[in-house]
Parts: C-alpha cells; sequence; structure tokens
C-alpha cells in the first residue's frame, strides 16, 4: 500500500468549511445562551473611578454589568502559570495598565442589547502620563531568559574582531507593533453545569492551557473542567495562551446563570489580546575583504508590559545561522503602559532575521560580493553556538534551487539598473530557518468492528490540515484507508497534545498518532496470531503487515485477517490503544532547524514610490513533508504575510495618549489579493533520522523567517534606498 | 448600537416628511452602517431611499445625468461614461472593492465621512463628532490627514475617490428640499472644516441629492485618474488626481485638476490650471501646474511626504491625460 503521509492530498475538512459545516467556536449551538460584550478603558494608564451602570442597567434584556466594584473575586486571581501564560485583567482592581484594557462586561439576551448598555457606562478615570515609544527608554532592563534560550551570548572576542575587520556593517534596524488579525475573532461560550462543573468553547490553540488556566483562577479540579476548540479561524500566536476575555465569559456566565458567548470586536484585537512588541535592533557585522564573517554583535531592545514579560528573541538566529568565531548577542527589554506582546508568528526569527539578513545584504554590496555567494562562503557546517551537528541541513541545495527557479543569475547587482520600462526591478534574497520543535504529546486510537477507527488527542487544527496530516499519519500506521479513519482533535477529555505553536504540532502530535496507530495494529496481530480460527494463527507479529484495514502475512498476502472479521470472532466490538511522543536522547545530540532560501522581486515607481511584489520564490528543506498540498500552503501563506509585514504593517499609538490609533483593517493594512503575486513553493528532498520519527520539521513559520528581508534588499536593489525601518511606506523612498 | 427605527419611503415626499433632525438616509449603507455600528453616527430613525426611483444614466449632447442611486460599480462599467468621462470611471473602479462597489450609490459617495482614526474611535478631542472639543489630529497622527484647506479645528482628509473626479468634471448636484429643488455646483457643495468641521456639505436638514449632472465637454475624454496608496487595492488614497487636458497643437487650451488624499474636501486646482493654461503640453508645464497646486499646503508632522508625492502624482496624471 502506498503511504498516504507525504501525498498532496485535499484537507478531509475541506468540505465542511467550504459548505459552512465547520463549527467554529462561537458558531457552537447552546442553549438559552446569553451575550456578553467587553467596554474597554480609554486611557492607557491611571486609576479607575467607580463606574456608572445605572443606565447601562436599564436597559430592556441586561442581565450583570460586571465592574471592579461588583465582579467576584476570583480565588486563583494570583496564581502563577507557566512562563508562557500570561497576565490578565479581569476586574479585580481599579488600575488601568493600557489602552482598551478589559474594565467593564455587560451580559445581556442578545448581542446589540449588551452593546448598547455598554456604551451607556459612565466612566472616569484619574488618568496618568502614559510611556508607549520604544525610544522612550527609561526602565530597559535584562530579561532572566527567552522562551526558550539564554537571554545573551558570547562566542570568541567580538570586539577585537570587529575593530580589526576590514569590512564592517554597523547599522539598527527597527520593526513596529504589529497585530495579529486572523479572521476569525477570539471567541469564548462559557457553560456551568451546576455550581462547579464547567464547559468551555473557545478560539484556542491551546486547549489544555486554556484549560489549566481556568482550574487555576477558578480553584476548579482537574476533571471540572473542558474546554473545546473544534475549528479556528486562524491563530498565529494571539490564540495561544488565554487572554481576559476568556476569564470574563466564565464569569459572567457564572454571574447570570446562564451560558454566556463573547466574541470581542475587531478593534479591541489591537487591544487585549497581544501583539508582536516593536524592535530595534542593533547588527553589527565585520568579515574579511573575502566576506567571511570574523565578527556578528546582534542587540535587541523590545518592549513589554508594566505587569508581564513577552521577550521577542531577535538575536538568536544570529548565534547559529552563519560561521563565525566572533558572536555577541543581547536582548533587553523596556516596560511601557501598553499590553503584554506575545508570540506572533515566527516570533524573534522573523523580526530578528529580518534585520540579519538585511545587514547581509548590506555586507554583500560592502563585500562587492553576490548575496548568495556571501552566504555560501559563510554558511555554517554546524552549529557553533550549540556545539552541535544539524540533525540535517538542505540549506545549500536551497540556494541553488532556489536561485535556479529565479533565475537570479541574471541579476545585475547594481541599484537601480534593472527596470522594465520606467518602473525600477529589484531582485534580492534572504535565507530562512526556523528551528525544529518537539514536546510531548499522547494519543489514543480504536480501531471498531464496524471497519472504522478513531483517532483522537487535544492537539487543535488552526487552519494548517492538522485534520488532514494526523489522518493521514493514522491511516498508514493503522493500514487502512482514509476514509475509514476519523480523527478528532481540540477537547480536553482527549489524551493532551501540546498547543499549536512553534511549528510543532506535526513534529509533535504526529509521532503520538503513528505510535498509538501502531500499538492498535500490535495488538491486532496479537489478538490474529493467538485466535485458532485466523489465516494468520501462529505467525508471528514480525511475519504480520497490514493493507486496507487487515491483517497480512509478509510472505503469502493472500492470508489475510480483516480487522471486522478478526474483532467479531472474537465478539470485540472494539480495541482500544494508545501511544505517547516525546523528545528522544537522539534527537537532543543535535540542533534541529528547518532551512530555506527566499528570493524576491519588486517593482518600484521611481516617481510614486509605490512598491508592489511581482515574484516570490522559495525553497525550503524541512525534513519530510507530510501533505505536500497543505504544506505548500503554509509556506505560501507565510511567504503572503511577509508581504505586509515588509510593506504595510504597522499598529500605531498616539504617544501623547498612548491610545492605539490603528484600529480596523483599513488602517491596518494586510496585503489583500491584488497585493500577492505569483507565489513559488519549492521542496527540497531532505531525510532528517534524528528529528523525529517522522522526519518531520514544522513548516508553519519558516516561510515567512526570510521573505522580509528579501523583500526589503529588493527595494534597496531596485531603488538604492536603505530602508532600515519597517514598513517600508512610500514615504521613506520618496 | 444605539436603537433606531427603520422607514421605508417610496417618493421624495415621503423623504421630505421625515424629521431630518435626528434621521439619516440610508442607500447602500456602506459609511452609515459602518459609522453606525461603531457609535459615531447613532440616527434615531434610518430612512431607506432604495425604493427612489433615482437610477437613470442619461448621456447626450448636453452631458450626462446620473441618478443618485446608480451604483458605484454601474457607473464604473458604463460604457459612455468610460468613454466620455474616463477620471470618473476610472476613479469609481479605483475605489473600495467590488463588494462595496456594488452597494455604494452615487448620493452616498458624495455624502462619504472621512476615515479620521480619531473621528471614527472614541477619542475626546473630535471637533466633527463633537463641535467644540478640539482636534486630536492636528498634533497627534497624521499621515494621512490634509494638507490642503485644513483649519485649526480640523484636518481630517476627504476619503472619496469619485468626488475628484466630479469635481474636476465640473459636476452639479441636483437636489430636492422642503424649499424645492436647486442645483449646486460640486465645487460649493462640500465644505472645508473652517470652524466648523461639523458641516461638511452644503445640504439642508433633509435634503435629498436625486441626481448629479456633469456638462458636455469634448476634452473631458482626454481624462485620467491616478491613485496612490499603500496597498494595490482596497485602500484609501495618499494622493490622487483627476486631470482632464484639452491641448491644441502643444498647446494648452484648458485644463481641469482636482486631487484626492490631500485635501479636506475633493480639491479643485484653480492654482494648477491656470498654470496650464496657455502652456505647451510638457513635463515641465506640469511640474510647474503641480508646485502651484501645493504652494498653499500646510503639512503637518507625519505627512508631508503628501505635499511631494501630490505635486508627482499630478503630474503622473497629466502626462496619462496628455496621452489619451
Amino acid at each position: 500500500m502506498k503511504a498516504l503521509t507525504g501525498q498532496g492530498l485535499d484537507r478531509v475538512d475541506g468540505k465542511l468549511k467550504v459548505i459552512g459545516g465547520a463549527e467554529y467556536s462561537s458558531d457552537v449551538p447552546v442553549a438559552n445562551v446569553a451575550h456578553a460584550v467587553i467596554l474597554g478603558s480609554s486611557i492607557a494608564t491611571g486609576k479607575l473611578a467607580p463606574l456608572d451602570i445605572d443606565a447601562a442597567k436599564a436597559v430592556p434584556g441586561v442581565l450583570a454589568v460586571l465592574t471592579p466594584e461588583n465582579a467576584p473575586k476570583l480565588p486563583g486571581a494570583s496564581a502563577k502559570g507557566p512562563s508562557n501564560d500570561r497576565v490578565l485583567q479581569f476586574l479585580q482592581d481599579d488600575v488601568v495598565h493600557y489602552d482598551g484594557q478589559p474594565i467593564a462586561v455587560v451580559v445581556a439576551d442578545s448581542l446589540e442589547r449588551a452593546q448598547h448598555a455598554a456604551s451607556l457606562i459612565g466612566v472616569k478615570y484619574s488618568a496618568a502620563e502614559p510611556t508607549v515609544s520604544l525610544t522612550n527608554t527609561g526602565d530597559v532592563y535584562k530579561p532572566e531568559k527567552l522562551t526558550r534560550d539564554a537571554t545573551d551570548s558570547t562566542r570568541g572576542d567580538f570586539d577585537a574582531a570587529f575593530a580589526e575587520a576590514p569590512l564592517k556593517v554597523d547599522v539598527t534596524y527597527t520593526t513596529p507593533v504589529q497585530s495579529h488579525n486572523p479572521i476569525e475573532l477570539h471567541s469564548t461560550v462559557a457553560v456551568w453545569q451546576g455550581d462547579d462543573r464547567l464547559t468551555v468553547y473557545d478560539a484556542s490553540q491551546g486547549v489544555y492551557g486554556v484549560k489549566r488556566k481556568l482550574m487555576r483562577l477558578f480553584g476548579l479540579s482537574d476533571d471540572k473542567v473542558r474546554v473545546i476548540s473544534h475549528f479556528l479561524g486562524g491563530g498565529f500566536g494571539c490564540k495561544g495562551a488565554a487572554w481576559s476575555h476568556v476569564p470574563l465569559a466564565v464569569m459572567a456566565a457564572k454571574v447570570v446563570g446562564r451560558p454566556v458567548k463573547l466574541v470581542i470586536t475587531r478593534q479591541q484585537m489591537f487591544a487585549f489580546v497581544g501583539h508582536r512588541p516593536p524592535t530595534s535592533q542593533h547588527l553589527s557585522l565585520g568579515a574579511t575583504a573575502e566576506g567571511k564573517l570574523t565578527a556578528m554583535r546582534h542587540d535587541l531592545l523590545a518592549h513589554t508590559s508594566r505587569f508581564d514579560e513577552f521577550v521577542e528573541g531577535c538575536a538568536v538566529v544570529t548565534r547559529s545561522l552563519y560561521s563565525c568565531p566572533n558572536v555577541r548577542t543581547s536582548h533587553r527589554l523596556v516596560r511601557l503602559d501598553v499590553a503584554t506582546p506575545t508570540f506572533m508568528r515566527a516570533p524573534g526569527e522573523s523580526t530578528g532575521n529580518f534585520a540579519l539578513e538585511s545587514a547581509m545584504d548590506e555586507l554583500a554590496y560592502a563585500a562587492k560580493m553576490d548575496p548568495v555567494a556571501l552566504r555560501l562562503a559563510n554558511h555554517a557546517e554546524r552549529d557553533e553556538d550549540a556545539s552541535k551537528p544539524w540533525s540535517s541541513k538542505s540549506l545549500k541545495e536551497c540556494y541553488a534551487r532556489g536561485a535556479s527557479h529565479f533565475g537570479w543569475s541574471r541579476r545585475n547587482a547594481t541599484p537601480r539598473s534593472m527596470k522594465d520600462g520606467k518602473v525600477l526591478v529589484g531582485w534580492g534574497m534572504a535565507t530562512a530557518t526556523y528551528p525544529a520543535h518537539q514536546s510531548a504529546a499522547s494519543v489514543s486510537a480504536v480501531v471498531r468492528a464496524d471497519g472504522t477507527a478513531l483517532v483522537r488527542t487535544g492537539t487543535q487544527d488552526i487552519g494548517t490540515g492538522t485534520y488532514t496530516i494526523m489522518t493521514q499519519i493514522a491511516a498508514d500506521a493503522l493500514g487502512m484507508s482514509m476514509d475509514k479513519v476519523r480523527f478528532e482533535l481540540g477537547d480536553t477529555t482527549f489524551p493532551e497534545s501540546p498547543m499549536s505553536a512553534g511549528s510543532q504540532t506535526a513534529a509533535s502530535t504526529g509521532p503520538a498518532v503513528r505510535r498509538a496507530g501502531l500499538e492498535a495494529r500490535r495488538q491486532l496481530a496479537e489478538l490474529a496470531i493467538g485466535d485458532a480460527r485466523s489465516p494468520l494463527h501462529g505467525l508471528s507479529v514480525d511475519d504480520l503487515d497490514v493493507s486496507d484495514g487487515a491483517l497480512v502475512a509478509k510472505s503469502n498476502p493472500s492470508r489475510r485477517d480483516p480487522y471486522t472479521e478478526l474483532l467479531a470472532r472474537n465478539q470485540r466490538t472494539e480495541l482500544a490503544a494508545s501511544g505517547k511522543a516525546s523528545e528522544t536522547e537522539d534527537r537532543k545530540k543535535y540542533s534541529l532547524r528547518g532551512f530555506g532560501a527566499q528570493f524576491a522581486e519588486v517593482r518600484v515607481d521611481p516617481d510614486l514610490g509605490e512598491v508592489r511584489v511581482s515574484r516570490l520564490v522559495g525553497a525550503f528543506a524541512a525534513g519530510k513533508i507530510l501533505n505536500a498540498k497543505t504544506g505548500h500552503s503554509q509556506l505560501m501563506g507565510g511567504m503572503v504575510w511577509g508581504i505586509g509585514y515588509a510593506l504595510t504593517e504597522q499598529t500605531r499609538y498616539d504617544a501623547r495618549d498612548g491610545r492605539v490609533i490603528t484600529r480596523d483593517l483599513a488602517d491596518y493594512l494586510v496585503p489583500v489579493n491584488a497585493d500577492v503575486p505569483a507565489i513559488d513553493v519549492l521542496f527540497v528532498d531532505e531525510v532528517d533520522p534524528h528529528v523525529n520519527e517522522l522526519g518531520a520539521k514544522g513548516i508553519g513559520e519558516l516561510g515567512l523567517t526570510g521573505v522580509v528581508a528579501a523583500i526589503g534588499n529588493a527595494v534597496f536593489h531596485a531603488t538604492g534606498k536603505r530602508v532600515r525601518d519597517l514598513p517600508i511606506t512610500i514615504e521613506k523612498l520618496l | 448600537m444605539h436603537s433606531f427605527s427603520y422607514l421605508r419611503v417610496v417618493d421624495a415626499s415621503g423623504a421630505l416628511a421625515v424629521d431630518p433632525e435626528h434621521a439619516a438616509f440610508i442607500a447602500g449603507g456602506t459609511c452609515l452602517v459602518d459609522l453606525m455600528r461603531l457609535g459615531v453616527m447613532t440616527p434615531d430613525s434610518v430612512v431607506d431611499l432604495t425604493a427612489l426611483p433615482y437610477r437613470d444614466i442619461v448621456l447626450n449632447e448636453q452631458g450626462a445625468s446620473i441618478g443618485a442611486l446608480v451604483k458605484n460599480s454601474t457607473l464604473a462599467d458604463h460604457p459612455m461614461i468610460v468613454a466620455r468621462y474616463p477620471a470618473l470611471a476610472q476613479a469609481l473602479a479605483a475605489g473600495a472593492s467590488p463588494q462595496l462597489r456594488n452597494m455604494a450609490s452615487l448620493g452616498g459617495n458624495l455624502m462619504q465621512r472621512t476615515r479620521c482614526s480619531y473621528f471614527r474611535n472614541d477619542f475626546p478631542r473630535c471637533n466633527k463628532q463633537r463641535p467644540g472639543s478640539g482636534c486630536a489630529a492636528l498634533d497627534g497622527e497624521n499621515r494621512r490627514h490634509a494638507v490642503l484647506g485644513g483649519s485649526d479645528h480640523c484636518i481630517a482628509v476627504h476619503p472619496s475617490d469619485m468626488c475628484v473626479a466630479l469635481v474636476a468634471y465640473e459636476a452639479v448636484v441636483h437636489t430636492v428640499g422642503k424649499r424645492g429643488e436647486r442645483s449646486i455646483p460640486i465645487g460649493e457643495f462640500h465644505l472645508v472644516p473652517g470652524e466648523h468641521p461639523e458641516k461638511e456639505t452644503a445640504l439642508e436638514p433633509g435634503e435629498l441629492v436625486t441626481r448629479v449632472s456633469l456638462p458636455a465637454e469634448p476634452f473631458f475624454a482626454r481624462a485620467s485618474y491616478v491613485k496612490v496608496r499603500d496597498r494595490a487595492s482596497y485602500d484609501f488614497a495618499l494622493t490622487s488626481v483627476a486631470a482632464a487636458l484639452d491641448v491644441k497643437g502643444d498647446t494648452i487650451k484648458s485644463a481641469r485638476v482636482a486631487l484626492g488624499g490631500v485635501g479636506t474636501k475633493p480639491w479643485r486646482s484653480l492654482e494648477a490650471e491656470s498654470a496650464l493654461v496657455g502652456k505647451s503640453s510638457t513635463t515641465a508645464s506640469f511640474t510647474a501646474a503641480a508646485n502651484a497646486a501645493f504652494a498653499a499646503a500646510r503639512p503637518q508632522k507625519d505627512n508631508a511626504y503628501k505635499v511631494e508625492l501630490g505635486r508627482r502624482t499630478l503630474v503622473r496624471a497629466l502626462e496619462e491625460a496628455a496621452r489619451t
């Protein structure tokens, strides 16, 4: 039987989504549901006076108006969660820390009544003077650690090497605040069954994390809380840890004694559900006249909130992407009157690699070298930071495939030299890289006498194709066809899988799915060989293979025992198995990353400064690609994202009052179809025996990590202007 | 959302019978409903005009007459509009998205309100929303704001593409009100903010736009609309220009120039026009006209680029008009 894993199969949930049959969290029909809306603060820092809620309460249909004065105090409000958990604001005090912070919740029998009542709440503050600008660096400090890495690093002697370097690049890159804007808004439906049993339908990338958060906050035991997330309309990091609206919905449901649905507004996507912090990154590269790197320094300054910490790990990539004996990196934060930033697609890697790969382009011009040749000259044969070999690395092949497909050899390196009529044409490239993470996961599998199988785990499909690839993996392991295998996810009554973040789902949950399938298959084989009526009786497990829902003898495929018959003969309605997977010892001996090479063509109007991306090519090596079609979409999606990242996306604050002024998708511009050109995604074959038993590296974020710099480098090539401050908007090119 | 009643009228007299104080007319609703959802506009009653008859597009030797309820998409695709008033067709096609153009009406587009973030959101200082409260944009974030026609009370930019072309084409807005019918030249229809940014048009309370007429100038066919924006589609203009040129031999006999994205109203540049008349149709003349157009520009902290970008956009539009 040809393996299903690896084929470019259609999404198993595709039809459901097309016909509107996929139930997203806010779609789940819940009887007697009430609607909640959050009122946000209209100052960035200060104290809240008691709210005037009389008019709001008088609106027909209003069930409750919760404020810091009357909201229930939660038993676990101050309990500390894991480090990726966020400090939330759910009406426990009168302090305002940032613009748009939840200060009241209105619950009514209809959404419109709740919205109207919220608009009638009288709010008075004693406002303080906010600071929201990154350049105002009053309280810079060194965070204890990054998400997975050390805050600072030193290898060799940067200062001495940089001082002596014949070629130098010494520049600062800045990137703006960006706000996640998945199509699906954050939404939570909270249903209490009695006093102490809670079910929550939540648009979440991590149902188990949300469950634990609610257990802590509300003082509930493990068996009392169930969190469900069957479909997600995009996550991108903002739906990782629970934000304030989740406990607020649960609290509101408790107060009104009815299920409560809370869908935040598009405007609130810019308020209290995370963002990518702004970065200021100082890059210093020193090299020999031949372009060999001798010194690298990468220092980050980013913001975090007054009450919580998130570090954008920008400089991590610089520690290992190129071979260089003298490297120093650091991460610093400044506390501002802003909401807490969080993980946003390729956190650290995209911001940091934009700076590094732009600086490498500057070095290529300084060294008068082709940008691809410069990178090949500095290729890291091993991870010099971790002092480990790569589990696999096919970056050189990526450069070659990408360059060839793009036609890179026809590039005239001189800025403003390539034109199409009057229009300036620019070609740029950059390296892409993202770590190959794996976390522990567990899975259950049931094979039924009717010839079907049910495989379950508490992972999530954030739109990437998890339903599909897990069905493929399970069907292969069970030796069944895809249409006989049902894969279910997004429910904390299923065995635990990690958060769908860090591009780790395929590599974490995938192996556990495979093991659960193999375990079921082993049990079926045991049953058959011990069953005197089986044609396979007396063989050993190793003698058996599986095909099309049956066990078969390897030596003689006509000796076969279908699962249906095997289970029926043994009076079994089903057979249950489980599988677990986590990092192997072998894996820990290596550094593990996916790599790619990305090439961009831009067209720039020489008078008007309009930049349009006209071509993108990405060649990627990320181990085994589990589904060529959904994998292609993920990498392409990352490249589409890069267009907005490079050219348009920016959340703006008014520095005077610290308030966010970009609050809709007309002010916060993401690419529309007309901005997105032909995008070619190429896969470079790569076998990685160490990364995990599927040989797969995550690809959800890799596609974004090089494209931003590639576009910026193309703009430089087209115009001769090096814009070091994202986004590259028209006024910076005039 | 503020509660409101909904009333459907079938003729102009029905529309005029409504107490205008707390009512809003609705056609396509693409602007009004958005602002109602944001709580910026809070009418007690919404009066649906879509059963009214103003849907004709008539073109003859007198020019064009376009009903107020004609959809933006219908007008943009009309072959005679494309042929005789190309800058109007181009401006319409450059605005919004196909879905919005299929809903938005001519009359509604005339009444379109600014995209100023301080106006659209719950910022305390906005003279359009709360007269006398001040203007947060003046010394705030004003990258997209106006450099022409602003006052100490408001620098909100007029967002329409269509109106820029109508201004270039010297449209006349025909209305009916309690005091009967009248015709308002487009240049007098939109108002600069002055001391009363809340007053945006010359319409009296309850007055209804019925149609727009365009004069029959043959050289209006020699026109272009150039729009510059951050992304390729579905974005408001940073700068835009509608330009029409009447060139005999190499000499410009007459010109029409209107600017978008830079003015507090769709901005007719008589300065640019008079700089062009009598000159040769060359880039040097166009550049001189562009300088004249922006001589009175008053840029703010973040929008100084609009002066230079606006000039360049104007030169490009004139070059394109000259080529047609």
